[in-house]
C-alpha cells in the first residue's frame, strides 16, 4: 500500500502553521520566488506542495495550493508564484505581501507526484510555464545527491517567460547528467533553429528519453499542453504507469 | 487563533450559500488527473458490477446508453478548492444499475480504465445520488474530463467522481482507492472539508 510521502505525524502535516515572508525574488516579469520561514518544517520531497492561506481582518479566508520549489532549507521553504492576472491570490502574493508579512502554510502534501532521490533511473521532466515550478525541485533535490540521469524539456511562450533560466543555464553547465532544453510555442530567441509552436512528438524524440530506456515521467502545466505530453509519451510506447502528471489550470 | 495577513482584503463573491468552507468559485472546467487519459474505445467499453460474492453484471456502451437517463444540474467540489456551479450532465443513475443486483454490501470500490480506483459507502450511490455520466453541458463526455463515461457523485469531493469509470466492486469492508492510500480523506464531505485523512 502507498505511504505519505515524508513520514511525520499527521496533525502536524495538516495543521495551518504561521509562516512570515523573509524575501521575495523575480523569476521572470510575472513570477516571483517567495522564501518562508516557518518553525520547525520537518522536510520534504521534490514535487509536493503547500497551502497557503491569506486571512483578511474581518476574518475573511481563502487557499491555494502551490508546490515547493526546492528542499527545504531549515526553516525557510520556497514557492514561486506565477501572476495570473485578475486571481485573487496570485497578485497579492506576487506584488503586494511584504518582507516580514505572515501567512499560514499547511503541508507538506501529496504523496504521488514526487520524486526519490533514492531512485537511481533515469527521469524526464516536461515542463509548461510555472509547470516548471515542482520540477525545479526535483533538479534541486538531485544535485550533489544523486547521479539519475535528468532531462527537462521546458516549454513557454518566450524567452522573458521562462523562470530560473540562468540557474538552470549554470547548472546544465556544470553536471553532465543534466540536459536542458526549450520548446518556445510564440517566439523564439533569434539564431534558435526551432521555429514557435506547440511541443511535439519531435521535441520528446529529439530530447527526450526513448520508452527501452524506461525513465520516470514528470509532466507538470496547463491541461492542454499536460493532455498533449502524456499522450504522445504513451503513443511512442512509454508505459502510462511511468508517466506522472500534474495540472495547472482555472485559478 | 488565526494568523493576519496585512493588506489582504480578498475578493468576496455572492455565492447564496453554496460555497462549502475553503472552496473559491471558478467559471472554468479544470482539469485534475495523476497520468495519461486512457483512451478508451466504444466498441470495448462496459461497465461492470461485481458483488462481495464474485457475480459479475456488465453493461456495454450500447447497452448503457440504452437505459433510462436522467438529466441532472449540481454544483461540483474539487479538493484542489475550486467549485463549479450549475454543471449541467446527463447519466443513468446508480439506483437504475444496482436496483437488481443482489449484496449485503456497505461499501464500493470503483475502478477506470487506466487503473485509477476511489472508495466510498455504498449508500452514497444511492438514492438519487450518483450517476455514470456520459455527457457534459449537452455535449458527449470528453476524454479529458472522464469521457466516455465518469462516476458522478457531486455531494462529495470531485476525486470521488471516477473518471473513465468501468465499473464497482460491492465490498462487505471498506477498502481505500488511489488518493486515499495517498493520505485524502477517507468519505471527503466538502461541507465538512475533509480533504485530508484526520480532517
Amino acid at each position: 500500500m502507498a505511504r505519505a510521502a515524508v513520514p511525520g505525524r499527521l496533525r502536524a502535516r495538516r495543521a495551518w502553521r504561521p509562516a512570515v515572508l523573509l524575501e521575495r525574488r523575480t523569476e521572470s516579469p510575472s513570477a516571483r520566488t517567495l522564501v518562508l520561514g516557518v518553525d520547525a518544517w520537518a522536510g520534504h520531497l521534490p514535487g509536493q506542495h503547500i497551502d497557503v492561506r491569506l486571512t483578511a481582518e474581518d476574518g475573511y479566508q481563502t487557499a491555494r495550493s502551490y508546490s515547493l520549489a526546492a528542499p527545504a532549507a531549515g526553516d525557510r521553504l520556497e514557492i514561486t508564484v506565477q501572476r495570473a492576472d485578475g486571481g485573487e491570490v496570485s497578485p497579492f502574493l506576487t506584488d503586494e505581501l511584504g518582507v516580514g508579512d505572515r501567512v499560514e502554510v499547511r503541508g507538506p502534501l501529496g504523496g504521488w507526484f514526487v520524486w526519490r532521490p533514492a531512485d537511481p533511473g533515469p527521469v524526464l521532466l516536461v515542463a509548461g510555464g510555472s509547470g516548471v515550478v515542482p520540477l525545479m525541485a526535483m533538479i534541486r533535490a538531485r544535485a550533489g545527491v544523486s547521479r539519475a540521469p535528468f532531462r527537462l524539456i521546458y516549454s513557454v511562450r518566450t524567452p522573458d517567460d521562462r523562470i530560473y533560466a540562468a540557474e538552470l543555464r549554470r547548472r546544465a553547465a556544470d553536471d553532465g547528467g543534466l540536459d536542458v532544453a526549450y520548446v518556445y510555442t510564440r517566439e523564439a530567441p533569434a539564431g534558435g533553429s526551432r521555429p514557435p509552436g506547440r511541443i511535439g512528438a519531435d521535441d520528446l524524440v529529439v530530447h527526450g528519453w526513448p520508452p527501452d530506456f524506461e525513465p520516470a515521467c514528470y509532466v507538470c502545466g496547463p491541461t492542454p499542453l499536460v493532455e498533449a505530453v502524456a499522450g504522445l509519451l504513451v503513443g511512442w510506447g512509454h508505459h502510462p504507469e511511468r508517466i506522472r502528471t500534474e495540472r495547472f489550470g482555472g485559478s | 487563533m488565526s494568523v493576519f495577513t496585512r493588506g489582504f482584503h480578498g475578493r468576496r463573491r455572492d455565492d447564496d450559500g453554496r460555497l462549502p468552507p475553503g472552496q473559491y468559485l471558478t467559471d472554468d472546467f479544470p482539469v485534475l488527473s495523476a497520468g495519461p487519459t486512457p483512451q478508451v474505445s466504444l466498441d470495448h467499453w462496459a461497465f461492470a458490477v461485481r458483488t462481495e460474492s464474485g457475480v459479475e453484471r456488465a453493461w456495454s456502451w450500447a447497452e448503457l446508453t440504452a437505459l433510462p437517463s436522467e438529466t441532472v444540474t449540481v454544483d461540483i467540489h474539487c479538493v484542489t478548492r475550486w467549485t463549479k456551479l450549475e454543471t449541467q450532465w446527463r447519466g443513468v443513475s446508480l439506483d437504475t444499475l444496482l436496483d437488481d443486483v443482489e449484496t449485503a454490501a456497505d461499501f464500493a470500490l470503483v475502478h477506470s480504465y487506466g487503473g485509477y480506483t476511489t472508495n466510498l459507502p455504498l449508500d452514497d450511490l444511492l438514492d438519487g445520488q450518483a450517476w455514470v455520466a456520459f455527457e457534459y453541458d449537452g455535449e458527449s463526455l470528453a476524454p479529458e474530463h472522464g469521457g466516455p463515461a465518469r462516476l458522478l457523485v457531486p455531494h462529495l469531493y470531485f476525486w470521488k467522481s471516477a473518471k473513465w469509470v468501468r465499473g464497482l466492486d460491492l465490498l462487505l469492508q471498506d477498502e481505500p482507492g488511489f488518493w486515499e492510500q495517498l493520505g485524502y480523506h477517507d468519505y471527503g464531505d466538502p461541507w465538512r472539508e475533509q480533504r485530508y485523512q484526520g480532517d
